[in-house]
């Protein structure tokens, strides 16, 4: 199977501004990006774009094109809708279109305004990403299903509050010298216990922050980098996609993420590799314990462990695998829609030696990015791998 | 939630109205696989004969939280309980009512009941503990 090639990555900052159209977020992001790339607009056979909740944060269906008109890309355009896993799923079949030989050059990435819905619009949002009739009408929030899972883990393997509480004090740590990330500032332990509660057991700092924001990725074949002479150093080689029921209670099982664990042996499977080779990741940790359920799916710690990882250093910075090394959607910002492909972007840059944390990771050679919609009923894992300049 | 009052959904208003007169079911399929409506096929399965079986009168909460930052949909209802409880054939989620939120813990025994939304009036899925 042949590799498909990270060609270019644009992100804007992620945060809070409100008064920006999602389409003036996305084209920001597409101009990085096709300037990191050295690829010209005009080679773009097709625009695979992620976004979730367009409809209610800003009136507006059928983005597709619309975005390939802010990208100045005249190609055909389709919007992937997968929750929180949208742009996953996007840079999935982008990766599959050009594995396929039906185009070379693809634009993917998502963008996502959020705060302009202000805590409950964006709540309120975020929630129809679960079942309306079963779940959301029996007043479950997101953070409350992922506190739902958080409680059937602690009465499973055991865990308190205050591990969790370790995985947020890592992700602001990486998220310092990450000038897109929304939050640039460290927090201790005492921060996370002592924060509002927002669903028990999880509170405000157990939680990624409402952000807007956009990514974009040029991802070309092999073919196509190597007859432009692109620097393109890194490429993906394996993408997998798991599904599950949508309502959490109809899961067999309530404090893990089969969905994720489907996509990631398929993606390891695809790439020839296995959790053993995997130097640093990129997981969904839209919730703290979601980084958890994430290590666990991803084979990266055993069941049951995962708790433990950033506690004991296992995932810090300087740890044997480093996890979310951006910040993560906890520190740098989760502007739902974009987030897939932000976290290809950013695990392009840390093999590539092209990130403010890539000094923590100078001998790493494979990532992995793994993206999660709802309570995991969507995930999609990519492998990527630094294939040399 | 922005359907116009008037306008039920079929399956899922049928089964409401059924808890509330205290007749709570499930779909069956010859499989055995239980499952909520609405629903024409089993999802474990994809059998199409499904047949509505009476819940069993108690579940047992095995997940719980307490939420203090509702949707505007339960603005004045926070703080509530949503918890998850097994009755066996299926597993349903609701809100804990006619209970101290402090004392909700997993393992504990409930019955199926409709509460109404303090916010909106509307119906919700509510477990009352079980009378020991």
């Amino acid at each position: 199977m042949s590799n498909v090639r990270v060609a270019g990555t644009g992100l804007t900052p992620f945060g809070n501004t409100p008064e920006r159209t999602s389409r003036d977020l996305f084209a920001e992001a597409t101009v990085a990006a096709f300037e990191d790339s050295g690829v010209p607009r005009e080679d773009v056979e097709a625009l695979f774009y992620g976004n979730f909740m367009g409809e209610l944060s800003e009136h507006q269906g059928h983005q597709g094109p619309l975005m390939a008109e802010a990208a100045g890309v005249q190609a055909p355009a389709t919007r992937y809708e997968a929750a929180c896993a949208s742009s996953g799923t996007a840079v999935r079949d982008a990766v599959v279109r050009i594995r396929n030989g039906e185009a070379d050059v693809v634009l993917v990435g998502g963008a996502e305004r959020m705060t302009n819905l202000g805590t409950a619009g964006a709540t309120e949002a975020l929630a129809i990403a679960a079942d309306d009739l079963w779940e959301v009408r029996a007043g479950m929030t997101f953070p409350g299903a992922y506190a739902l899972m958080a409680q059937a883990y602690f009465e499973e393997f055991g865990g308190e509050h205050e591990d969790l509480a370790h995985i947020a004090v890592k992700n602001h740590e990486n998220a310092l010298n990450n000038e897109k990330a929304q939050y640039q500032s460290a927090i201790d332990v005492e921060d996370v216990l002592e924060a509002p509660q927002v669903s028990s057991p999880l509170g405000l700092y157990d939680s990624c922050p409402i952000s807007d924001g956009a990514a974009a990725l040029v991802l070309t074949s092999e073919e196509y980098a190597e007859d432009h002479d692109l620097d393109a150093p890194v490429a993906i080689t394996g993408t997998g996609q798991g599904g599950d029921r949508l309502a959490l209670h109809d899961r067999d099982h309530l404090a893990r993420s089969p969905a994720a664990r489907e996509a990631g042996e398929e993606a390891y499977a695809d790439a020839g590799v296995s959790a053993a080779d995997v130097d640093l990741a990129e997981v969904h940790d839209c919730f703290t314990i979601a980084e958890v359920l994430a290590l666990e799916a991803l084979d990266i710690e055993q069941v049951g462990e995962g708790i433990s990882a950033a506690r004991e250093g296992r995932t810090t910075a300087d740890g044997e695998t480093p996890i979310n090394l951006s910040g993560g959607l906890k520190a740098k910002g989760h502007p739902v829609g974009a987030t897939g492909a932000s976290q290809i972007a950013e695990v392009t840059k840390l093999l590539a030696g092209d990130h403010p944390n890539s000094e923590h990771v100078p001998d790493a050679t494979t990532g992995v990015a793994h993206n999660a919609g709802g309570t995991v009923a969507s995930a999609t894992v990519h492998v990527l791998e630094e294939v040399g300049r | 939630m922005s359907d116009d009052e008037e306008v039920q959904d079929a399956g899922f208003d049928d089964w409401l109205d059924a808890a509330e007169d205290g007749e709570a079911y499930y779909l069956e399929c010859p499989e055995g696989h239980g499952s909520l409506p609405p629903r024409r096929v089993c999802p474990d399965c994809g059998a199409t004969d499904l047949d509505e079986r009476e819940l069993p009168d108690t579940g047992e909460i095995e997940t719980f939280t307490v939420t203090h930052v509702p949707t505007p949909a339960f603005e004045d209802d926070a703080p509530y309980a949503t918890a998850i409880a097994n009755f066996g054939p299926v597993r349903v989620t609701g809100q804990v009512v006619g209970i101290d939120l402090e004392t909700i813990e997993n393992g504990l025994e409930v019955t199926i009941d409709v509460a109404v939304s303090e916010t909106t009036d509307e119906r919700v899925v509510a477990f009352e503990p079980a009378e020991q």
